[in-house]
């Protein structure tokens, strides 16, 4: 059993396929104790910290921070016993030892044999292929799509029961590794004759045999189950028959669309339209959650939205005087703290706004918090982290919770629990010089408010045309829940508060 | 006992709770409730030192169990952190004869238990099902299902009485253990009736640890959860449940009370769940930073210390002594789960029945076959 030790990303949550490496805690070169902190991973359920499974010298660090990494594949290895000498070369160590990149090998087998004989299987779930977790059968005909492996393919060392002598890696790994690639058990191989398209003739007539989950396969692939003859028992029609259907379907099919694409464009300007004119960038993390919560928002709650353009001339002024006094003298005060308040002060008049629907209560479930939401655009996405019970802050502890707010999400550490739990939300498009939008509701929510761009503009005031601080409103709001005359009403509210900062103050509370 | 007010310790929640060692290692020599009982403890110098090693003993393996699960030697992990004093207090006041009935969490009850705290790493590494002898044991299964402990061990214990083991002070008794979240499961509320109606030799023990997974205790009661006692008619009392002391003295009391003949009573131990619900949760999405952190100057471990250090009853030697034994502990804890056998898929027609059926003898015929069928089977 080889010294170098590699340590595998494991389920870590009860059926995860990856996580993605935030931060290594130990490099190249660093000695380590067994149960030591080596990283944090970030997985759909929660980041944490793993510990190291051994003591030793860290030898080769697999993935850089930023990359998602599937379950079962190595991370780390460890020399385990670091005093023992000089380690043979990478080169060897990786032939053989490793050969991740190899995609046949399941990344279980590299580390050996565990402690105790268990062999070291993938930990979690197993490999994706199901032709790696399939066992030969014996005395069975094999199936054309298996058809050919001389030897039995390494799956079948793996899935077996841990035999007495167990073999060192170096002694099993080359038989596994050996076979070259057209042997490996692939279930679409298109050189292979027995992958030929099934001819409708070659069915049987009389009802499709097939399981449901083919059957779905099959509809998912778009294939039709009537023109495919089946290789399983009694001609039914296997998951394999299926998946060779819809690669002989599709591989004629690009080359032609591709050809014709060439033939047009080629004589033109000869311009390249490929993938080196592309970029590709993984769809994770805050843009991965934000498009499934603008979908999931769009989707299931009806949106309208409406527009109010008010005179906020007298809230700038109240803005001015309001720096100027001793309380407000150390704090970084925008228009946008009026806002707050506004919308603050209008929930407390139309309590229905800040409001959750609930289906599956079938319940309407009013707030008698507000959890402000502030949408902040960071280096990492859009975040909408929110200010908890705001109504009850005082306008100065408004103030220094907008600013706390903003300064951790430009920051990038915004906790998980500031960004849940919100009930109502502001998006700020006035800082990127825009008049106003329609935002989509944070899901859960029965409003927002997009405030937009304080522009002077000529405006009719006391009967006169003057130049007047103007901006506009946009407030899109859950139709199941908040009618057009609900909506128009706390609209209108709030931009009467910022029409008349001090008159609102003085009539509403 | 106390169906009113409890006695107000330093750090309360309102309504009070019996705490005998306070946060800062403080001993409180007895507290009397409401109701005009009186909760003291009477150890010697050895037996306090005892507790402050099974507390440290617990949480080591815990921690050892949550390296393993992260490094993907165990399906899951429930920890115990935070709740080590609930937990070895309570169990430390079982006697030889009581039956208990634990949740998937109470490892500190099993290794007071005098159970190898190996037994229940089977079932997180999923390489058995985690059925044990429960008899032999005095130590009823894991129980995942939430709840539904308290009505096994309601009907064992109204066993027990039928037997003719109640009502003598060597009599036996029964203790069930759920958290705040089960005081809302029907379960739970129908073994307080029975238990109630019956007068079982019961001990309810509620291990309030605030949350039950990401539901903060406000959304399961509107009152503290030991007065729900009050409606099922027998005795309910909060302990500080951080308070080794307090939960072995408060235990004792309604184990004896039990076994007695006098019927059961809830506990409620005041504590929190320092940890996530399980290895797959993550508690920073749903609590703050400062809980946490107001809860860390409760620690369990801490209090004994200062209190046995303060009383000159142990010294720094003693500490790295319990420490590194606990050590010990763990890492064979950690080569004896890694040496566990993978079972044979076969062995999963064991344990259906006792003595086995014809249809059952098939089956496992049928599986045996096919699994032979296999290349390179050892079947």
């Amino acid at each position: 059993m080889s010294r170098i030790k590699e340590f595998t990303l494991p389920d870590l949550g009860e059926g995860l396929t990856e996580g993605e490496i935030l931060t290594w805690l130990v490099k190249v070169g660093d000695t380590i104790e067994l149960n030591q902190p080596i990283v944090e991973v970030e997985t759909a359920k929660a980041a944490v910290e793993i510990p190291a499974k051994w003591g030793g010298v860290v030898t080769r660090i697999f993935h850089e921070a930023g990359t998602t990494v599937e379950v079962g594949a190595p991370i780390i290895s460890i020399d385990t016993d670091p005093g023992a000498g000089p380690v043979p070369s990478a080169e060897s160590l990786a032939a053989v030892e490793v050969a991740p990149e190899e995609g046949s090998v399941e990344p279980g087998m590299i580390g050996g044999p565990a402690p105790g004989g268990r062999t070291a299987v993938l930990v979690g779930y197993g490999p994706k292929t199901a032709t790696a977790k399939r066992r030969p059968r014996i005395g069975t005909p094999p199936a054309p799509a298996t058809a050919a492996p001389a030897t039995p393919p390494p799956a079948a060392a793996a899935a077996a029961p841990a035999p007495v002598t167990q073999p060192t890696p170096a002694s099993s790994r080359p038989p596994a590794a050996a076979p070259p690639a057209p042997t490996q058990p692939t279930p679409v191989t298109p050189a292979q004759p027995a992958a030929a398209p099934a001819q409708p003739a070659a069915r049987p007539a009389g009802p499709v045999l097939a399981k449901p989950p083919v059957r779905k396969l099959a509809r998912d692939l778009g294939i039709d189950l009537t023109m495919i003859a089946g290789t399983g028992p009694l001609g039914s029609i296997t998951r394999d028959d299926v998946q060779q259907a819809a690669a002989t379907a599709s591989a004629p099919a690009e080359t032609t669309v591709t050809e014709s694409i060439v033939t047009q464009q080629a004589p033109a300007t000869a311009a390249v339209f490929d993938a080196s004119r592309e970029q590709r960038i993984p769809i994770k993390g805050v843009r991965k959650l934000t498009a499934e919560n603008m979908v999931a928002s769009a989707f299931t709650a009806p949106h309208v939205t409406e527009f109010l353009t008010v005179d906020v001339t007298r809230t700038m002024k109240s803005l001015e005087r309001l720096k100027s006094r001793p309380e407000f003298r150390d704090v970084r005060i925008s228009p946008l703290l009026f806002v707050a308040k506004a919308v603050l002060l209008a929930v407390r008049r139309h309590p229905m706004v800040n409001s959750t629907w609930s289906a599956a209560t079938n319940e309407i479930v009013v707030k008698d918090y507000v959890n402000l939401g502030i949408a902040a655009a960071t280096q990492r996405g859009l975040i909408v982290p929110n200010i908890k019970d705001a109504g009850r802050l005082t306008l100065r502890e408004l103030a220094d919770a907008l600013t706390a707010l903003v300064q951790t999400a430009k920051s990038g550490k915004t906790p998980p629990s500031d960004m849940s739990g919100g009930t109502f939300s502001i998006t700020n498009v006035g800082v990127f010089g825009i008049d106003t939008g329609t935002p989509i509701l944070p899901p859960g929510e029965a409003a927002i408010l997009a405030f937009g761009a304080v522009r002077p503009t000529p405006w009719v005031h006391k009967g006169k045309i003057k130049i007047r601080q103007v901006t506009t409103l946009g407030l899109s709001f859950d139709h199941r829940i908040v009618d057009g005359e609900l909506g128009s009403k706390f609209l209108r509210d709030v931009g009467g508060f910022l029409e008349d900062p001090e008159a609102a103050l003085l009539s509403w509370t | 006992m106390a169906n009113g007010e409890s006695p107000v310790g330093a750090d309360a929640p309102a309504g009070g709770f019996v705490q005998l060692l306070t946060p800062d290692g403080e001993r409180i020599d007895s507290v009397t409730t409401a109701d005009g009982v009186t909760y003291s403890v009477d150890f010697t110098d050895g037996e306090y030192r005892e507790l402050y090693q099974d507390l440290v003993t617990v949480r080591r393996l815990d921690a050892e169990a949550t390296a393993l699960q992260r490094q993907g030697e165990l399906g899951i992990w429930a920890s115990l952190l935070g709740q080590e004093a609930a937990q070895v207090g309570s169990g430390r006041a079982l006697r030889p004869q009581d039956m208990a009935f634990p949740t998937y969490r109470e490892h500190g009850v099993l290794y007071t238990r005098g159970i190898d705290p190996i037994m229940p790493f089977g079932l997180f590494r999923g390489v058995d099902q985690g059925g044990w002898d429960a008899n032999k044991y005095k130590f009823n299964g894991y129980t995942i299902v939430i709840g539904s402990q308290t009505l096994h061990a309601t009907g064992y214990a109204m066993g027990v009485t039928m037997d003719g083991k109640t009502g003598t002070p060597d009599g036996e008794a029964v203790i069930a253990y759920f958290g705040d979240g089960a005081t809302s499961q029907g379960e739970v509320n129908e073994s307080f009736v029975w238990a109630g109606v019956f007068h079982a030799p019961m001990v309810f023990f509620c291990q309030n640890n605030q949350y039950a997974i990401s539901e903060p205790l406000e959304r399961q009661t509107r009152i503290p959860l030991y007065r729900r006692a009050a409606g099922f008619g027998f005795p309910g009392v909060r302990i500080d449940g951080n308070d080794v002391l307090a939960s072995y003295a408060v235990t004792r009391a309604a184990l004896d009370q039990a076994r007695n003949g006098q019927g059961p009573t809830l506990i409620e131990a005041y504590t929190y769940r320092m940890g996530a619900h399980t290895s797959s949760d993550d508690p920073t999405r749903y609590r703050i930073a400062s809980e946490v952190e107001s809860w860390k100057v409760k620690d369990p471990i801490s209090r004994l210390k200062a209190f046995l250090t303060k009383q000159q009853l142990a010294d720094d030697t003693y500490f790295a002594e319990v420490d590194e034994s606990a050590r010990k502990l763990a890492l064979d804890l950690r080569e004896r789960v890694l040496a566990m056998p993978d079972p044979q898929p076969v062995t999963m027609f064991d344990h259906v029945y006792p003595n086995g059926s014809p249809e059952l003898d098939q089956q496992r015929a049928q599986f045996a076959a096919y699994e032979a069928s296999f290349e390179g089977s050892t079947h």
